[in-house]
């Protein structure tokens, strides 16, 4: 234990310092103040007026989003701006969007807790929650996207009267399947996480209700050896069966392009290169919704700012990953010959889309190479302005990908310009209500912070140091 | 504290009950999945005249094509037109009450509203002529319909059903000149013989029904 020295706790935990080891949690906090702090959050019986006017607004979106739903199931779906040409419009780049939002909690809770990065725990819960919220509104868009909603149930491979089955070739369908498996079992790891500090809230409820609601939920959870042994072997298989799966996913999800014949989606780039978007995009959002989280709960010394710049560093890292990536398309279209790549790729630059493909290269490869410098790093509002840049690069990004292939293919003959409809723009801001609606509600009811983790990487406070070992404190001293 | 029930901390104890849930779950999907609720087996209208096939086709042995005539040339097998029922009924029973309604429409030309029992969906196309030619007989897919005072559907009509005999022939395949014939009695050994013999070869792909 002595080994490692650890650095003295003070509010700046970001510099490095080859001796010793940063402290994640500053501020002097004991297991009981994380636990009072993210408790009290869920325990304060008073409603936050800045919580409740932002729950207004996201309600409101969240309406327009169904009654838009119900408006396009009645009508048809040519109330989109899809036309012949360009039959997938913003449905489709909203779901690509939103699971690429998804795979960065999959991602921080699952991939960082197999390379044991101990930063992880003060963000993995809600980062989690916002994997599953954001996946909940990528599963809305395929499931709207089809003409006839009713008849979606014949994805699913179930004996029926007519002897017929999917056609398991289709990217489309494991897409069925990848979606649905990733939102499951981040649901079950997400859940599995939080039961010991759902167990926590339940032991400290006073109203009969809570102590029900906190008690179903908390499966019974004691806090014994033999829980804890097999939770965490539970944990380590989930976070390793989740690691491909966030590969997969994505990957899957980049074959509905890749798999195709049309030039400017037909590359073998495109599995790594989503994945890398997705994480990009992720963790973007990630910063978005920890920067105001933190601040409005009183969470700066738990998520201090050494995490937040940890996650601007992985944003750097995929930012370039991404950027590699829209080079070598670029070098492959010259270098591969064909003609309809190359025209594609030229088209994307400078043809009638030029400004959705600037907007995704400056935001998405320029903006974020400011993160080299540590003062963009540790800067709040620098950090803001490019994760909130790289959100809405990274919605361009699919755009670019989806709409100007399409627009321009083979055939100049069935050339088209995609022009989105007041539906199509309600339906996109309506599903950040979807979003905003299940995030708030979480924030409220539900420990946003994982107590139990975070008490395993804090500073052993010293007081309770010298209670339980003298001898050890003696020799520290 | 909230306490779960000891009795559901372990399988041994909640057995009885996962294993009678899972025989109601059986017991649901097999009423609903195979009642004629969904599968429409047994749908029997009113007819607005009550027409019997039992007397026509089986007491009087009239020949199916009698009526139903263009059931070897068309797709559609028709329903007569009042002209074919008056063609006896011009003199025989004319004063019947049960006929007041075909002697009606053979006057004003107005057609008889007959209710129809069996009715795939506009986007299968049926063609019975094809069925009568490969030698699928009228009772395979209609039942004794000689024996139906009133006609109902006997077959599912679903394409699981269509299917199950395009890829499965030889049980259901007679002698195309028996295929009027109510009381054959299919035999897959001679079905086989004749698919072999004429080279029928049924089809399975989605553009022979749903084109």
């Amino acid at each position: 234990m002595s080994l490692e020295r650890v650095m003295p706790v003070g509010l700046d935990n970001t510099s490095d310092d080859p001796s010793g080891r940063q402290a994640l949690i500053v501020n002097n906090n004991t297991y009981e103040s994380i636990t009072e702090k993210v408790c009290g959050v869920v325990e304060d019986p008073r409603i936050d007026k800045r919580w409740l006017a932002m729950f207004i607004v996201a309600l409101g979106g969240l309406g327009m989003l169904f009654s838009l739903i119900v408006y396009l199931i009645a009508t048809g779906v040519g109330v989109w701006g899809n036309n012949m040409p360009v039959a997938w419009g913003w449905p489709i780049v909203n779901f690509v969007f939103w699971v690429g939002i998804g795979h960065a909690g999959t991602l921080i809770s699952a991939i960082l807790f197999l390379l044991r990065q101990d930063w992880r725990t003060s963000i993995n819960r809600f980062a989690e929650a916002m994997t599953i919220f954001a996946v909940v509104c990528a599963g809305t868009f395929p499931g709207i996207h089809v003409g006839r909603i009713w008849l979606a149930y014949w994805l699913f491979p179930i004996p029926n009267q007519m002897l017929m089955w999917p056609n398991f070739r289709s990217p489309l369908l494991w897409d069925v399947f990848a979606v649905s498996t990733y939102a499951s079992v981040s649901t079950v790891f997400w859940y599995m996480g939080m039961i010991p500090d759902i167990a926590t809230i339940r032991d400290r409820a006073k109203h009969p209700l809570r102590r029900l609601a906190y008690g179903v939920l908390a499966l019974g959870w004691r806090q014994n050896a033999r829980a804890w042994h097999r939770y965490e072997k539970a944990y380590g298989i989930l976070a390793g069966l989740a690691t491909p799966l966030v590969l997969s996913v994505h990957t899957i999800v980049s074959f509905d392009f890749a798999v195709s014949q049309l030039p400017g989606w037909h590359t073998t780039i495109f599995p790594p290169y989503f994945v890398a978007g997705a994480i990009f995009s992720g963790f973007a959002m990630v910063v978005t919704l920890a920067v105001p989280a933190r601040a409005m709960y009183g969470m700066k010394d738990i998520i201090t700012m050494r995490h937040l710049e940890n996650m601007n560093k992985v944003i750097l890292a995929t930012g370039m990953m991404v950027g590699y990536a829209y080079a070598m398309e670029f070098f492959i279209a010259w270098y591969g010959g064909n003609r309809y790549e190359q025209f594609a790729f030229i088209n994307r630059a400078t043809g009638p889309y030029f400004w959705a493909y600037w907007i995704m290269v400056s935001c998405n490869v320029l903006s974020p190479q400011v993160f080299w410098f540590k003062k963009a790093r540790t800067s709040i509002p620098i950090m803001m302005v490019v994760a909130i840049l790289v959100n809405i690069g990274m919605w361009f990004e699919r755009f670019v990908i989806t709409v100007t292939s399409l627009s321009r293919d083979f055939m100049p003959s069935s050339w088209g310009y995609f022009k989105p409809t007041l539906v199509d723009i309600g339906m996109l801001v309506g599903s950040f209500g979807l979003f905003f609606t299940l995030f708030l509600l979480f924030l409220r009811f539900l420990p946003m912070i994982a107590m139990a983790e975070v008490k395993t990487v804090m500073n052993r406070p010293k007081q309770e140091e010298s209670a339980e070992r003298p001898e050890m404190a003696a020799s520290l001293n | 504290m909230f306490h779960f029930p000891s009795w559901t901390l372990t399988i041994r104890d909640t057995a009885g009950l996962l294993v009678g849930g899972g025989l109601l779950y059986v017991i649901v999907i097999v009423t609903f999945g195979f009642s004629p609720m969904t599968t429409d087996v047994g749908y029997q209208p009113t007819q607005p005249v009550p027409f019997s096939h039992a007397i026509h086709a089986g007491e009087l042995g009239i020949d199916c094509r009698y009526c139903h005539n263009t059931v070897e040339k068309a797709g559609h097998a028709a329903i007569p037109p009042t002209a074919t029922c008056m063609n006896c009924h011009g003199m025989i029973h004319t004063e019947s009450e049960k006929l007041e309604l075909v002697r009606e429409s053979a006057k004003t030309g107005e057609a008889i509203p007959w209710v129809r029992v069996h009715d795939l969906p506009d986007y299968a196309f049926f063609n019975h002529a094809a069925h009568l030619a490969a030698g699928v007989g009228c009772s395979s897919c209609h039942g004794r319909i000689d024996h139906m005072e009133t006609v109902f559907q006997k077959e599912p009509l679903s394409m699981g059903w269509c299917l199950d005999c395009h890829r499965n022939p030889e049980p259901h395949i007679r002698p195309v000149d028996q295929i009027t014939n109510m009381a054959w009695e299919n035999d897959a050994d001679l079905g086989a013989k004749i698919l072999a013999e004429r080279g029928i070869e049924p089809n399975q792909n989605c553009s022979t029904c749903h084109r």
